[in-house]
């Protein structure tokens, strides 16, 4: 066959383009084994690095005494902040715009804080040394809750002693770090007073972590002779890391080359710098050796960057109808020791303000206090955009309290309130003009999926079944209809230090039609190679088997904001597209002249420029790319390349329905997920194949944070879940079978109409699951329980209703 | 997660096992699969300059499975003590209980012994090895000696073995035809200790009743399994709700697992009678 002889879309599918579920061509490597992380990094002469860590989460230290791990043969050094205050690295900037300890000074806030850094030539005298490291801690008062912080006498942060003013507006206490309002406060007020029916309730999002299979790590490598740090780290935001060790180290940009090798995992916990990029880099510099520095798991959960822990008090207001007039939301945000949260600058609560959900509601109300407490820093968007998921728990669990106050099926209270297709582009009470949606036909489609008439009649049949005393098993039907907001953003209100949150794609177009594209972004286990290439394929016309995908490397890729708040696809996907059209209007006129006609009389067909009208004349992009290399064309320079920075107009807002059926064993508190439907709109999908696996990884660990994931604490601040054994992460064994099903509603003011979808598994997963749960003991008069379901608390739900005699 | 340093001995006997224990003394550990020892030595929770692994000890190996009893050897995997066909037909229920032990990887490596001798109160063998009525041969420098499950376990991690004896092999009873047996097991996930867990025998007039991680050491109860052997469910509950102690932990607070354990023990036993007579 040749291109003669092939048919439109035989010549389509070649390309494996949009689309297309191209298998992953990362998995080839994954799954031999050949991965290359950064633990892997074997580097000549490579010391090792090991923190010291707080047993207590709120001392003073005393002293250090380091005499004992120095006595170790193979110890090079052991750093304290006394040894880094000189060079201005004992503190660091936080995203938020705190500052953070980056070793003890003076004192430590949270258990597991870092104190003291062991430098030693392999990581077991690391190890040793490290427990040698003797360290003299005079205990303070610890706070763990929130609410008690803000009235508490005891100052946590003394270094910010007399400061009424924070990063982002006044601070009302010493525990106090910020106030965030949205909307219209009277006006939602007045409505509160004059609706027909108020619900209000709690939500408590409980605090969790990302805990990704690999933990952070890194390998700092100074070159003394060339004055060139290089650092290999497990960064989700290369670029911007090298920007921050610029700023903090004062290493000029350019000696910074920064490297994320394969990442195993990401979920947010990997975008924030850590105080073992900083010490790594500082002994490297010092020694003029590489030193690596990979946390375990206990450090990972204890130490590096946690998610949620949001104190949720909502009201909302509605007709006696069910039609919602108003909702306000005062949230209370646990921080831990330091402002640490990933947010872009100008949202210290992300887009919690998202939280009016899917609805149309005409009046709102959003606060956000944070505070400080001694729990371990961070407040990262874990598998989702800013605080998304915290806001579509919220307004998920609000519809249900509604739903309840009304006595009214949650699914028709839903259907009801959401916002109408017509009425898009929405403009919604908090601030955010959502881009599209058709949320009826999803929701319509979702209930008819799974029989929702008939498993409420089950339901019902269930019920008395269990009043008759014929079953111990009860049943509950989880619904959720959520809207994300991704793809952060336009650079007229995101930055994050400073540094606006496009991103960008640079295309090289080979001489024998192949290519290699770079991105500003980093696949932590998304299929970037894949999927990205696909996005070339189908706009230019070459097979994306013929495209090498690069990314994560500073010193090749161009600069961009990095991967995640699912803004991969929205914004560097949509710098792909754009400096793909560069170089197809490139081709275009190359194709043109090829063809000897004007470059208005050829046109644009699948993997080709044929003259319009004659289309057996054409030129195919492969041979429209050699020519770009081996003809002197006039107007035109010799290559075929091009780059883009894509700045977005505008988020997108991906949404879905969600549907859990869960038994539920009032005796034991044990649950059983019987089926689980996810009907996604992601806007255009690129890859149905890794849709899908996306939205199973995601639900997976809605699962794993709604029924039994979480950080605890106990009153001295010790952390309670430091291992697999407690921290909840499903085996294939606790995973239910997913059904995923999808509409597709493109995003407007995309170039390729995506919109995102890594997130939103997590982000309707989690009240899908929660809701289940609530469901099942409604009709014995549950309102609202706090999450994570595990069995004790599902246990303690029956216990209080009177269901164990 | 790196432990301290220690010397690595691999005895091919039990003689020179015990041998290396006693030049040691309190400084030498052995170990069977490890999945209990490591973890602790890398939370450096437990540092010995000497670890003694039995893995080449071939005398410790093997099933044995007599008309009258069933003998393992301590290093008998858990894998193979599920795939064993003539020991899930003499005692079903140790395949039964085994099967809820950790996950594969682990039962092709972690062993019966280790999981008896170490005294954590969290594994399931103990418990079931009293419910069995077994036996465990201890070996020293003056020789064998045995003591009976049900006299073995002191306190968490406390045991009656001395710190120079290796336990070697584990001797069962098999139960008489028309004994039903049965384990029950509530955990969080797998490889989880188990919330609440009770294994059960009963039939002939005859009944055990054990229980795990209720209490600082597994719990066989007398008078429990003398209720249900008189035909009194309620009162064997009972009786073994008065002899538990849980502690709240992460899987919750004692209430919970009281209840929790009642309605293991109930559901074990309903099994149980099920599969006698």
């Amino acid at each position: 066959m040749n291109d003669q002889t092939l048919t439109p879309e035989e010549r389509v599918a070649n390309l494996k383009g949009m689309g297309s579920s191209r298998k992953r061509v990362e998995d080839v490597r994954f799954t031999q084994g050949k991965g290359n992380y950064v633990d892997d990094i074997k580097m000549d002469g490579m010391l090792f690095g090991a923190f010291v860590r707080s047993p207590y989460a709120h001392a003073r230290v005393v002293s250090v005494n380091k005499e004992a791990a120095m006595a170790i043969p193979g110890v090079v050094a052991v750093l304290t902040a006394e040894d880094l205050a000189p060079l201005g690295l004992h503190w660091m900037p936080t995203l938020a715009g705190d500052k953070q300890m980056v070793l003890a000074d003076g004192k430590v806030l949270f258990q597991g804080q870092e104190v003291a850094y062991v430098v030693a030539e392999n990581r077991y005298v690391a190890a040793d040394a490290a427990e040698l490291v003797e360290v003299d801690y005079e205990e303070l008062p610890v706070l763990t809750d929130p609410f008690e912080a803000l009235k508490s006498d005891v100052v946590l942060r003394e270094d910010l002693a007399g400061q009424t003013e924070g990063a982002h507006g006044p601070r009302k206490h010493h525990n106090h770090i910020f106030t965030w309002e949205q909307g219209d406060k009277d006006a939602t007020e007045a409505v509160l007073g004059e609706a027909d029916v108020v619900a209000e309730e709690m939500v408590y999002y409980h605090r969790t972590h990302p805990c990704p299979l690999e933990t952070c790590g890194c390998v700092a490598s100074m070159d003394k002779v060339t004055g060139k740090l290089t650092l290999y780290g497990t960064f989700q935001a290369p670029h911007a890391i090298r920007t921050v060790v610029s700023l903090i180290s004062g290493l000029a940009e350019h000696n910074i080359r920064v490297i994320s090798p394969d990442i195993g995992g990401g979920f947010g916990n990997k975008v924030g710098a850590y105080a073992g990029y900083v010490c790594s880099v500082v002994a490297s510099i010092v020694t003029g050796q590489p030193v690596k520095w990979v946390e375990n798991r206990m450090e990972n959960l204890m130490s590096t960057a946690f998610a949620r822990d949001y104190w949720m008090q909502g009201k909302i207001a509605a007709t006696k109808d069910g039609k919602i007039t108003g909702l306000w939301c005062h949230t209370t945000a646990d921080h831990g020791g330091f402002d640490a949260c990933a947010d872009p600058t100008k949202f210290p609560a992300g887009f919690m303000n998202i939280c009016t959900g899917s609805y149309d509601i005409p009046t709102a109300y959003l606060a956000v206090d944070g505070v400080y407490t001694n729990k371990a820093p961070g407040g990262v968007a874990y598998r989702c955009s800013f605080r998304v998921t915290e806001a579509a728990y919220f307004i998920e669990r609000m519809i249900e309290v509604l739903a309840i106050k009304l006595n009214m099926d949650a699914a028709e209270l839903r259907r009801i309130n959401f916002i109408r297709k017509d009425q898009f582009p929405y403009q919604s009470a908090l601030g955010w003009e959502y881009d599209s949606g058709d949320y009826h036909t999803a929701w319509d489609k979702a209930l008819k999926a799974v029989d929702y008439e008939g498993l409420r009649a089950e339901q019902a049949q269930r019920i008395e079944d269990f009043k008759a005393g014929k079953t111990r098993k009860l049943l509950g039907i989880g619904l959720t209809h959520f809207t994300e907001i991704v793809g952060a953003g336009p650079v007229k209100n995101c930055d994050i230090l400073g540094l606006g949150m496009f991103d960008s794609c640079e295309i090289r177009i080979h001489p024998t039609g192949s290519a290699i594209a770079r991105l500003g972004t980093i696949s932590q286990g998304q299929g970037h190679a894949t999927t990205f290439a696909q996005i070339i394929a189908s706009e230019i016309g070459l097979p994306a088997d013929d495209i090498t995908l690069e990314e994560g490397d500073t010193d090749t890729a161009p600069y961009g904001l990095g991967t995640y708040g699912s803004r991969s696809t929205p914004v560097a996907g949509a710098a792909t597209a754009m400096a793909a059209r560069k170089i197809r209007a490139k081709a275009q006129m190359i194709a043109a002249y090829l063809l000897e006609v004007h470059d208005n009389d050829v046109e644009w067909d699948v993997d080709r420029f044929s003259v319009k009208g004659a289309p057996e004349r054409f030129k195919t992009m492969k041979e429209i790319a050699f020519a770009a290399y081996n003809q002197a064309i006039p107007g035109l320079e010799p290559g075929l390349e091009a780059v883009s920075y894509y700045d977005p107009p505008n988020m997108t807002y991906p949404f879905g329905a969600y549907i859990c059926v869960m038994e539920i064993d009032v005796d034991t508190g044990e649950w059983d997920v019987r089926q689980f439907y996810a009907l996604d709109d992601c806007g255009t999908r690129i890859n149905p194949m890794i849709i899908e696996g996306q939205v199973h990884g995601g639900v997976t660990e809605a699962l794993a944070i709604a029924m039994g994931q979480e950080i605890a604490y106990d009153e001295m601040g010790n952390m309670k879940t430091a291992t697999l054994m407690d921290f909840f992460l499903p085996t294939a064994w606790e995973t239910p079978n997913y059904t995923t099903d999808h509409t597709v509603t493109p995003s407007p003011h995309h170039p390729i109409g995506a919109k995102g979808v890594g997130e939103s598994p997590n982000v309707g997963g989690v009240p899908a699951f929660s809701n289940a749960v609530h469901d099942a003991f409604r009709p014995f008069g549950l309102v609202q329980s706090h999450m994570p379901h595990d069995h004790w608390r599902i246990w303690k739900i029956a216990n209080g209703l009177g269901m164990h005699g | 997660m790196i432990p301290a340093g220690f010397e690595y001995h691999r005895p091919g006997d039990i003689a020179s096992a015990i041998g290396i224990l006693q030049e040691h003394g309190d400084e030498a550990r052995v170990i069977a699969g490890g999945h209990s020892l490591i973890p602790m030595m890398k939370l450096r929770m437990a540092e010995m300059g000497h670890l003694v692994d039995l893995q080449a000890i071939e005398e410790l190996k093997g099933i044995e499975v007599g008309s009258d009893t069933v003998t393992l050897g301590a290093m008998v995997t858990q894998q193979e003590l599920i795939t064993h066909d003539g020991l899930a037909s003499a005692i079903p229920l140790i395949r039964e209980a085994a099967l809820q032990i950790a996950d594969p990887q682990v039962r092709y490596v972690g062993t019966v012994g280790g999981n008896v001798a170490n005294g954590d109160p969290g594994n399931d063998m103990p418990g079931l090895m009293q419910c069995l009525n077994a036996t465990f041969e201890l070996s020293g420098p003056d020789g064998r000696r045995s003591v009976a499950a049900r006299e073995f376990y002191e306190a968490a991690y406390f045991t009656a073995r001395d710190d120079e004896e290796i336990l070697t092999r584990i001797s069962i009873p098999v139960p008489g035809a028309g004994v039903g047996q049965a384990y029950e097991k509530q955990k969080r996930k797998i490889g989880d200790y188990a919330t609440a867990a009770a294994a059960v025998m009963v039939g002939n007039g005859h009944a055990s009743v054990a229980m795990t991680n209720l209490a600082d050491t597994p719990v066989w109860s007398d008078s429990a399994s003398n209720a249900l052997a008189d035909g009194d469910v309620s009162g064997c509950v009972a009786a073994m709700l008065e002899a538990i102690d849980p502690v709240a932990d992460n899987r919750g607070p004692v209430e919970f697992k009281k209840h929790v354990a009642a309605v293991m023990l109930r559901r074990a036993i309903e099994r149980a009678q099920s599969r006698a007579g």
